[in-house]
């Protein structure tokens, strides 16, 4: 069984936003990266999924090469090899289609990706990849099950879940509950170095869409403390003041 | 041209987000000079579909077999895509739900349109170049995107767009047409869904908690303060990963974001992660024991106080504004 994961290299968690001074582009300056989280948790499920010499698992991201310590990271924690596509990532479309070339001839049974990104958030790339490539895709789930060539997939729905059954080959979202991430120890780390990395040039893809500007929040105004003891107050403010209830 | 709306179903009755997409489209339409063309797919009986008359739709489409009884994300975009085409829509809009994630990038790329993911703003439109506001960062910041194919589908994110009547009269037309094989080659086998409880992406009032509780079997209190505001429950991520609570309640950068008119934050100190999830909600609430918790920073109204006696308290006292 040959399993696909596609990672992103994302700012750390608890990272402060900041934007350039003309607002057109995000602000890097000290700013550590990580494999998006839910990507973290694809990989983790794909790791068990193949464990045993039951298949192999290849990372693949997009990127230039300041993002080869992140996909490192991956091999460290447990992948056989990776696919770094050379180019900067434009946006989920540019990302999803480049895999998408990529991965169209490599019979892989399984792609999981993150459920989404946690800087743009587009929740895009497994559904783009289900598309352009003509398998089915779920792009939230949270279990995955394999059991031959047949996968039993919960997806999260408003208020509850769906189970669904579902032929190999397909794409898959993953949040969490699917797996908990992997934190490598020194042997992965030492053996990553010297798992192959493959670099494949990017193909020219136009683009349909693009970020002009970035806004941060408008800071709130002060908090209004209610006294602990007269906790009804509370119930008039958010009738009166805040009309919310 | 006309724009094309996909309104979400449950169990034959339209969601709130069905009410708040056909809204937002005639919001646009009144922009363009377009008129609404609604799009239902599963069985929705006559006198539901009628419904989306008042919030502005003058075509009701219906496509409805047994096949379809299920949600297919493949087999759904099909579909969507399909009736675009018939009708010359130029602008696909749909919710950005659980569903609409599924959906939304499968449309564009049948159409070869750009697509606005999670929009939480109308379009500026400025001939064929649509501007739109989507959260970025997990709604740490918020991201102008540019929109410059002729062809659009916008996804527009829960709570984003308030429901607006506009009652037009509609035709009702009916879909029918095979839908491929290939489409239709996922099975549900089983829907579980709590008919009870309020769906926490759409949630108007949400009450939340965090590790403060001290343990799951402290969350009784948190479900009455719930019932009585009609809310949805919510859960920091310590809770979420310590089993206290499912992960479908966790809020936050690497959870749900949620926009609620009140979110009600108890006995959570505020990381930076959680922030991101509810940054965007109209009026936040802080039940905290700690003064010096970071939640109080970004809260319109705070109680400094111990949980356990704070919350049943204000259950009296909202359960004695109710009754008035």
């Amino acid at each position: 069984m040959k399993i696909l994961v596609c990672i992103s290299n994302v700012p750390d968690t608890t990272s402060k936003i900041t934007f350039s001074a003309d607002n057109r582009s995000f602000n890097q300056t000290g700013i550590q990266y990580i494999i998006n989280p839910y990507d973290e948790i694809a990989l983790a499920r794909a790791l068990d999924l193949a464990e045993g010499g039951k298949g192999t698992v290849t990372v693949i991201s997009v990127g230039e090469a300041s993002i080869d310590p992140t996909i490192r990271k991956a091999l460290a924690a447990g992948a056989d090899d990776a696919v770094r596509i050379d180019a900067a990532p434009k946006d989920a479309r540019f990302v999803a289609k480049q895999i998408a070339h990529y991965a169209k001839d490599q019979g892989y049974d399984l792609i999981l990706t993150g459920r989404e990104s946690i800087d743009y958030n587009g929740a895009q790339v497994a559904a783009i990849l289900g598309e352009l490539l003509a398998l089915p895709s779920i792009s939230i789930a949270k279990k995955i099950d394999l059991t031959d060539n047949t996968l039993t997939v919960e997806r999260e729905i408003e208020g509850g879940k769906e189970v669904l059954s579902l032929p190999t080959p397909a794409v898959i979202g993953t949040a969490e509950g699917v797996a908990i991430a992997k934190i490598p120890n020194m042997r992965g780390i030492m053996s990553a170095r010297t798992k192959p990395l493959t670099v494949l040039a990017a193909e020219e893809i136009s683009s349909l869409s693009e970020i002009i500007a970035y806004e941060t929040p408008a800071p709130r105004g002060k908090v209004t403390l209610v006294d602990p003891g007269n906790v009804s107050q509370l119930v008039d403010l958010l009738h009166t003041q805040a009309k919310v209830i | 041209m006309s724009l094309l709306v996909y309104v979400e179903n449950t169990d034959g009755k339209f969601k709130k987000s069905a009410f708040e997409v056909v809204s937002y489209a005639k919001a646009i339409a009144a922009l363009t000079n377009n008129t609404v063309t609604a799009l239902s797919i599963g069985h929705v009986a006559a006198e539901e579909l009628t419904k989306l008359q008042k919030y502005g739709a003058e075509k009701i489409i219906s496509a409805d077999s047994n096949q379809l009884s299920n949600f297919i994300n493949r087999a759904y975009a099909h579909i969507i895509a399909d009736v675009a085409k018939q009708q010359g829509a130029q602008v696909i809009i749909l919710s950005n739900s659980f569903s609409g994630k599924g959906l939304a990038p499968r449309v564009a790329t049948k159409l070869d349109a750009a697509l606005a993911d999670g929009a939480i703003s109308l379009p500026e439109i400025q001939g064929d170049n649509w501007t739109l506001t989507k959260s970025a960062f997990s709604a740490k910041a918020f991201a102008k995107l540019s929109l410059q194919a002729p062809i659009k589908v916008i996804s527009l994110n829960p709570n984003a767009f308030e429901v607006q009547e506009n009652e037009v009269s509609a035709q009702l037309e009916t879909y029918e047409s095979q839908i491929p094989a290939a489409d239709l080659g996922v099975l549900i086998k089983e829907v579980v869904r709590a008919t009870d409880k309020v769906s926490l992406p759409e949630a108007e009032i949400v009450v939340s908690a965090g590790r403060g509780l001290k343990g799951p079997e402290n969350w009784g209190m948190i479900e009455e303060l719930a019932d009585v505001l009609g809310a949805a429950t919510a859960c920091s991520k310590p809770v979420s990963d310590a089993d206290w609570r499912p992960h479908s309640e966790h809020v936050g950068q690497t959870g749900i974001v949620v926009s609620p008119n009140l979110y009600i934050a108890i006995g959570i100190s505020g990381a930076i992660q959680h922030l991101a999830g509810v940054s965007s909600s109209k009026t936040i609430v802080v039940i905290n024991k700690d003064p010096e918790a970071p939640f109080f920073k970004v809260a319109d109204y705070g109680i400094v106080g111990d949980a356990f006696e704070i919350v049943p308290q204000l259950i009296t006292a909202l359960k004695a504004y109710k009754g008035q």
